[in-house]
């Protein structure tokens, strides 16, 4: 379980996040979700260590992470993953070399043999069995989102964060990427935290959903309750998805509820 | 500007704190020299060979006296080659080369994420990523300027006895003429002190790179240009202070 508590952080005076409190549980997939500008990116840097909030603590699973001892952030940082948006992936490594880098800076321990099955298994989880030795420039950006998958789980992450791992995907491939994400949290029970402002995603894979709205926690709840909230923002953020909107005419007209949200007729409206 | 130096002192002592194994260090070093070293070999063997060739030809145009040897057409473009064009021509061609390498590649690394990548594993990225670059410039720069010292003799020798602006003896008689080895030694104390200034100068550029594609453009040039003011004015300094 990550907790956050009370996270502030400005830039050059202006405030990006005003004192965020929430709670990322252990084997849910957490969505961190909102319109562009609310913080959601600022959030997560400070959480995974990349940004020092101004104030507040976060803590991973009881060990506080903000203002302590070196050893003790670098022991909590190797037990995260991240799918960066773009993938990150690093331009002069093969697809398997990038997918064992983490093992063979984290795990020297691990034999050459050890490091090869791992990654073969993490590469065969996520679907790219036969991609191993592509370079990134070769591959498309939902297999280098795959990728990215495979690289953060291959050390065993505790924490997979995940920055908008729809971006710039076909709705196709944004599913699936959703999917992958949804089974490999549930699968090894880890806490997924993904950046979003996608409704697809939330209707797929949100477990538990936070809502940021300038700099702000507004709401938080899951997928069943997400269509019934009576904040205003997070309404008019919701109702702004023409695939919600039709999912709710269809409820309303055949009390179909979710589910008719990803039938054709409903996408077809 | 002091804000500027300062960061770039936190920025190296950033390279020393959390180091990784020294076996990942060395494999990341060697990679490295082969891609400062072994790539620049052959620039430096083209600049360095028709340096010493044009210093020949100009020197033999300027030295009409009857009176003065024609072996010491040979003694000067030596002294020349070894105290200052070696050295430095070579480290302003590398800063050029290897400089806007070492910014454009951490730059690129950057912007797209990659170095946050290395963070998030709990690698220290300067560590990693840096520290082998300037080591390996360390010990690449004085090899490729002796390569550069001693093509730019051969240089002088090929113009000067194949225009007949004098016979391959006096050459060899000029260059052998009060030869002091400290010269050399002197020489490859500044190929460090420019490796190190270039390698240090184009990774912080690079390694700060905020923005895109024309922001990595922007920190090649701007690694190239103060890799070479800080060349000059090292270059100037260490002359003063040796010599």
């Amino acid at each position: 379980m990550i907790e956050v508590h009370n996270i502030q952080k400005s830039f050059n005076g202006n405030p990006v996040l005003k004192g965020i409190t929430c709670t990322f549980e252990t084997g849910k997939c957490n969505l961190l979700l909102g319109g562009s500008g609310t913080g959601k990116s600022v959030l997560l840097q400070c959480i995974v260590g990349l940004m020092k909030p101004d104030l507040g603590s976060i803590t991973f699973d009881g060990l506080v992470f903000t203002n302590n001892k070196v050893d003790i952030k670098q022991e909590i940082r190797r037990k995260i993953g991240m799918l960066f948006q773009g993938g990150a992936l690093f331009d002069s490594m093969t697809v398997f070399e990038n997918t064992e880098f983490p093992l063979k800076m984290l795990t020297p321990e691990m034999s050459k043999e050890e490091r090869r099955d791992r990654v073969e298994f993490c590469l065969k989880r996520v679907g790219l069995e036969n991609a191993g030795t592509k370079m990134p420039s070769e591959i498309s950006g939902g297999m280098k989102k795959r990728v990215g998958i495979a690289r953060a789980i291959a050390p065993n992450c505790t924490y997979l964060f995940c920055d908008e791992p729809n971006s710039g995907l076909d709705p196709a491939t944004s599913i699936k990427i959703d999917e992958l994400i949804y089974e490999i949290t549930h699968e090894y029970g880890i806490t997924t935290v993904v950046i979003t402002h996608d409704m697809n995603s939330v209707v797929e894979i949100g477990d538990h959903i936070i809502y940021l709205h300038k700099g702000q926690k507004l709401w938080d709840g899951n997928k069943d309750e997400i269509l019934n909230t009576t904040v205003p923002e997070l309404k008019e953020f919701i109702f702004s998805s023409s695939l919600v909107r039709a999912a709710k005419k269809v409820d309303e007209e055949t009390e179909g509820g979710l589910a008719a949200a990803t039938s054709d007729e409903a996408i077809n409206i | 500007m002091v804000k500027t130096f300062g960061e770039f002192l936190i920025f190296m002592q950033s390279m020393l704190v959390r180091k990784e194994r020294l076996a990942v260090l060395w494999q990341r070093m060697l990679d490295e020299a082969i891609l400062i070293g072994i790539d620049s070999v052959f620039i430096v063997s083209i600049v360095s060979a028709f340096i010493g060739a044009v210093t020949c030809v100009q020197i033999a145009y300027n030295l009409i006296n009857p009176l003065i040897p024609k072996s010491t057409i040979g003694f000067m473009v030596r002294e020349m080659t070894i105290l200052e064009l070696a050295p430095t021509i070579t480290s302003i061609v590398l800063a050029g080369k290897v400089g806007s390498s070492i910014a454009g590649g951490l730059g690129t690394m950057r912007i797209t994420e990659q170095v946050d990548a290395l963070e998030v594993m709990g690698i220290n990225s300067a560590s990693y990523l840096v520290l082998p670059k300037i080591v390996a410039a360390m010990l690449m720069f004085p090899l490729l300027v002796i390569l550069a010292m001693v093509l730019s003799i051969l240089g002088g020798y090929l113009a000067g006895t194949l225009s007949g602006a004098m016979s391959a003896q006096e050459y060899v008689e000029g260059i052998r003429t009060d030869f002091v080895p400290y010269n050399i030694v002197f020489a490859l104390i500044k190929s460090v002190v420019f490796a190190f200034l270039v390698s240090a100068i184009s990774s912080y550029k690079g390694y700060y790179t905020k923005g895109g594609a024309l922001e990595v453009g922007a920190a090649s040039t701007g690694a190239v240009t103060n890799s070479i003011i800080a060349i000059l004015l090292a270059d100037y300094v260490l002359a003063a202070v040796l010599l």
